[in-house]
């Protein structure tokens, strides 16, 4: 068994896929459409074949007040791993994104929480080169 | 207003107060990261809510919702009543 796709809810997939492409700068593997939705998905440019990024409509109605009690105590719905979070921080502040929490020495991490646009906070990691 | 006394009392909510004043307006995620992770401090999100509730009654901290976010700022305005009621003295060899 292999973890080959995973999930963030989004509120509008062009919307998202725009933020996710254009802005963090992740490229699009599948697009299958679905009648109303598609299967729609990233990857890493650094990792082609890794893991895939669902962008899945939040369409059921406990997906919206559950994300929106997550951004409200700034809970990140997942993490993304970069290298730099402090470089990343200053690369998406300059695209106009928004950080609820800006890059913090956690222990062993680094980590930073964005705002996707999409009603999900997401984080960005680097573990300490030293740990 | 809340017990200032009382709040202070607990060393966990010294520590929310400290990690406040190291940056201010920090949501509850980020308080519970730095919590766990500079602290070793690793009570249930839920336990650190009510925590910062009584800091709150207190008015040691303050909640600011901006936008969908909510944020805790520090707030020491209460902690002069304990001056006011205990000058603090200069010791001799501060004169």
């Amino acid at each position: 068994m292999k973890i080959n796709v995973m999930s963030v809810m989004v509120d509008d997939q062009a919307k998202a896929l725009r933020f996710y492409t254009d802005v963090l700068g992740f490229v699009k593997k599948n697009e299958i459409p679905l009648g109303e939705h598609a299967w729609l998905t990233v990857v890493s440019p650094e990792e082609p074949d890794g893991t895939e990024l669902s962008l899945e409509p939040d369409q059921h109605p406990a997906a919206r007040p559950f994300k929106q009690a997550l951004v409200e105590d700034g809970i990140p719905f997942t993490s993304f791993a970069v290298d730099d979070v402090a470089a990343e921080y200053e690369r998406l502040i300059g695209r106009g994104v928004q950080f609820t929490q800006p890059p913090t020495d956690m222990g062993p991490v680094t980590t930073a929480v964005f705002d996707d646009t999409c009603g999900n906070l997401i984080q960005i990691a680097a573990l300490d080169k030293s740990a | 207003m809340g017990d200032v006394w009382k709040a202070l009392a607990d060393p966990t909510r010294r520590t929310i107060l400290d990690e406040l004043t190291e940056r201010d307006g920090q949501t509850l995620f980020e308080l519970c990261a730095r919590l766990a992770t500079k602290h070793g401090i690793g009570s249930t999100r839920q336990a650190i809510s009510q925590h910062v509730d009584v800091l709150e009654a207190a008015g040691l901290v303050q909640t600011q919702r901006e936008g969908r976010y909510k944020f805790h700022r520090l707030d020491t305005a209460p902690l002069r009543q304990i001056a006011d009621r205990w000058a603090i003295m200069d010791s001799e060899e501060n004169r």
